[in-house]
């Protein structure tokens, strides 16, 4: 037998440096011809979409990949073009980018971060993707980005609300168009002062990860400023579905405002338990007791269904609105999947959109060229009004919208309504402010 | 060889070669061609082959050899990852400090949690494993964040000291090396329709993986590893002979915790970033498959489970309907939806599913793991033939 080995060795040696042999003349050619990471060299080029199919955002990460599907169907020509009839840049031309056909790769990122950055890795290495966008919590956001800055593809963050992504961990070649706790929290406070007045008690309960102690923390900073007091702050895990016991010590504290620092899954349990334990209906101080959750979206609102009446919360998005760029999305989404986009959704088509149009703005798939087209971009028509792509940390600033839990719902998908739109002026921060110090983009990373 | 007789040698040779071609085994597939989708060839999915292989031998060296099945050996995995990203923030990129300090402080924990958990034996010792194994995690992921970073991950950042390396001047990201060379970088290689990636962290998690196979070797066949035997086959005579089992089971969890600190440090030395979740209770439940799946008390066959596993989670879930279109575009539209219709459940995000079905029919009909299956067939060979393959060879020396 050990002569059948070595006969068999003996083959796969001499065969190897026979192969080894016939390729030397092409290895060296075929590794320096490229200026970048995956640069497209054939008709198509790939972008690679990493939501949370399994998971507490699942539901998110399935409403961002039907945008993103429907994104490539009018990058590509097909449909009748949504957005890209209103979107202020008429760069893109319906044939794919730069004349290439878009394809794309998904992937699942479990809502956490070493998967994300396998599954990313994959899309990179082995896909050959040029973008990779998605995510649908601020932890694997942040995570991804950092991979992404490492690997010089591009970045465009779907939904992550965290400070963080554009303030300590924020990366040249990484870009946020959601906007942040800080926005929120800006927008929120004088819609809460009008309704709930200056003399309140917060009691919040904050997700323990990036995303809920950026938001809390920018909650607490903006309601402090207008007189109100934070009583407690206790911080949840991720991946807790009863809150029954952080609800309980509610009761006795003496606070009059709950302020839930939830997304998703986590929220709808929260509310719901939040509303069994009757504290809608308490007085305290000799007022209402009131709940407020600073991040809503649609899908937790009809996860949450009656208990979500007459909370407030902002958004970043919402299909109801009326100006042209939201109808023409609302009406391409409702036409291919029969029910109207998320705010998750929103987002992650007009990156893919916005990530095209900077494409053919630089002329290259080149991740430095890209970046540098959308650093300082001034666009309209995507929804959110005029909108400014901001140089300093790559986040995008736009109006905010505060939202409300509808009285009387017309039907499954009428749950919110939009009870102010604040300014994007109101909710515009400074680069170094205190709650995004501390990191800096670095320079820009094409890879290769 | 190297003090193996010889069919140990053998099946070293077998897997050093295995190893070195990984990167034309694994890329069968021309690289237009609609069956790409399978070529498991490039890097990141490579160099988690062989980590988790390394992983998965540290585990058998614990469950093959004493029978003890510790539910919670990602909680090492997890530490030596930590450590290892420390060492990158802290020292230097160069992984060498990084992977000794992971297998030390993983080897120290498995001391401590192997002190307390040796003390039971049986399903027992499993349940307590796990509950350290789940302390650890829920510690990770809120209690120590300033140490972990929590839920987002451990990550380098811009301003770590980095002593040795001293300020990064470029203004991006340092990457890990060793010695210079840096692991992400790789070489294409073309053959007519076929492209392979030789990468250089592929390269050096393979020579880990060789020499931790040639250690598990050795203690398979040592003295050790005899008295391992013992204990597993019956615990009470050995006592009874007057031996003290306990120093033997803790010597082997913590080799084992060792080699799943190597396996974590030299994960994170591939992509400098460690997360909670690589210590929960479903990481730790991996390692279980991996182990049974390849063959329990085999020495290649944890590595064929690690890779078998792998392949699903990475391979298996990036399939999704539009792919399945696209194959069977050629029936007419009808049968082809429906066709689609079949498959959906079983790839892209439920290949947990398919993996569930797989492990069910191996334990099942093929106790003994991938190996006993390879036996059979060999068998098969050998009855008809009279002398057995390439194949038999590397199977049988895995007893």
């Amino acid at each position: 037998m050990s002569k059948t080995n070595l006969t068999r060795r003996g083959v796969l040696k001499s065969g190897a440096v026979a192969g080894a042999g016939v390729a030397l003349p092409t290895i060296f050619t075929a590794s320096s011809a490229a200026a970048y990471t995956n640069e497209p060299t054939g008709g198509t080029v790939t972008l690679g979409f990493n939501v949370p199919q399994t998971g507490p955002y699942a539901d998110e990460g399935a409403d961002e990949l039907r945008a993103y599907e429907l994104a490539v169907e009018h990058l590509n020509g097909g449909g009748d073009g949504g957005m890209m009839n209103t979107f202020s840049s008429k760069a893109l031309k319906g044939n794919g980018i730069l004349g290439k056909k878009v394809e794309y790769v998904t992937g699942d990122t479990q809502t956490k971060s070493d998967a994300a950055r396998a599954s990313a890795k994959s899309m990179i290495e082995k896909d050959g993707a040029i973008m990779i966008t998605g995510g649908s919590s601020s932890g694997v956001a942040v995570a991804v980005q950092g991979l992404c800055q490492e690997a010089g593809v591009i970045f465009m963050a779907g939904l992550t609300h965290s400070n963080d992504t554009t303030g300590k961990d924020k990366k040249a070649n990484g870009f946020r168009h959601f906007f942040n706790g800080y926005m929120s929290a800006a927008a929120l406070a004088p819609v809460l002062k009008n309704l709930y007045g200056t003399d309140r008690k917060a009691y919040h309960l904050t997700a323990d990860y990036t995303w809920g102690w950026t938001q809390q923390e920018s909650i607490a900073a903006a309601t402090e400023a207008m007189g109100w007091e934070t009583v407690n702050n206790v911080l949840t895990p991720l991946a807790a579905t009863d809150f029954s016991s952080y609800i309980a010590p509610v009761l006795n504290s003496g606070a009059d405002v709950l302020v839930l620092n939830h997304y998703g899954g986590n929220m709808v349990n929260s509310l719901t338990n939040a509303v069994q334990f009757g504290l809608r209906n308490k007085q305290v101080n000799g007022k209402n007791f009131e709940i407020v959750v600073p991040l809503f979206s649609r899908l937790m609102a009809r996860g949450a269904g009656e208990n979500i009446k007459g909370i407030v919360g902002s958004t970043n998005w919402h299909w109801s609105l009326q100006d042209e760029g939201s109808k023409a999305f609302v009406k391409s989404f409702g036409t291919k999947y029969g029910f109207p986009p998320s705010q998750a959704a929103h987002t992650c088509y007009v990156q893919t959109l916005l990530y095209a149009d900077a494409c053919e703005r630089a002329g290259s798939f080149n991740p430095c060229a890209v970046g540098e087209a959308l650093e300082g971009f001034e666009f309209d028509g995507m929804g959110n009004g005029p909108t400014l792509y901001r140089a300093d940390d790559h986040q995008c600033f736009k109006d905010v919208l505060v939202v409300k839990g509808k009285e009387n719902p017309t039907s499954e998908f009428d749950l919110l309504e939009v009870v102010e739109v604040t300014p994007a002026a109101q909710v515009t921060y400074a680069p170094d402010h205190p709650m995004f110090a501390g990191g800096s983009l670095g320079t820009c990373n094409p890879g290769a | 060889m190297f003090g193996l007789n010889k069919k140990d040698s053998a099946l070293l040779l077998a897997v050093a070669v295995l190893t070195m071609l990984a990167p034309f085994i694994l890329n069968p597939f021309p690289t237009d061609s609609g069956l790409a989708q399978f070529n498991a060839g490039y890097p990141d999915l490579m160099q988690r082959f062989v980590i988790f292989g390394i992983f998965a031998i540290g585990f058998n060296i614990l469950f093959g050899l004493t029978g003890y099945l510790s539910f919670g050996h990602a909680a090492f995995l997890g530490v030596g990852s930590y450590s290892a990203v420390w060492m990158f923030k802290l020292l230097s990129m160069n992984i060498i400090p990084a992977i000794i300090l992971s297998v030390i402080i993983a080897g120290l924990f498995a001391l401590v949690i192997g002190y307390v958990s040796l003390r039971r034996s049986g399903i027992y010792f499993s349940i307590l494993t796990l509950a350290f194994a789940q302390m650890s995690f829920a510690l990770a992921y809120s209690v120590l964040t300033p140490i972990t970073n929590g839920e987002t991950g451990l990550q380098l950042s811009l301003d770590d000291p980095r002593i040795l390396d001293g300020a990064s001047t470029t203004g991006s990201l340092p990457v890990t090396s060793l010695f210079g060379l840096e692991m992400r970088e790789a070489v294409d290689m073309a053959v007519g329709p076929w492209s392979f990636t030789f990468s250089v962290g592929y390269y050096v998690c393979a020579v880990f993986m060789i020499l931790a196979f040639y250690l598990a070797i050795r203690i398979f066949r040592s003295p050790f590893g005899m008295m391992l035997r013992a204990i597993k086959s019956n615990q009470q005579r050995v006592s009874y002979t007057g031996l003290n089992p306990r120093p033997y089971t803790l010597a082997a969890f913590v080799i084992s915790g060792m080699y799943a600190g190597l396996a974590g440090g030299l994960l994170a030395s591939m992509d400098p970033l460690a997360g909670a979740e690589r210590m929960q209770w479903t990481a730790s439940g991996e390692v279980v498959l991996m182990t049974i799946l390849g063959g329990v008390g085999t020495l290649i066959g944890p590595v064929l489970g690690a890779g078998l596993i792998k392949y699903f989670e990475n391979i298996f879930s990036k399939i999704n309907d539009n792919v399945l279109h696209g194959w069977f575009s050629f029936l007419p539209d009808g049968i082809e939806d429906f066709i689609v219709t079949i498959i959906h459940p079983f790839v892209g995000k439920g290949w947990h599913l398919t993996l569930g079905i797989i492990f069910m029919l191996v334990v099942t009909f093929l106790p003994g793991g991938l190996v006993e299956g390879g036996q059979r067939i060999a068998r098969m060979f050998r009855g008809k033939k009279k002398t057995g393959g390439a194949d038999a060879a590397k199977t049988e020396a895995a007893e």
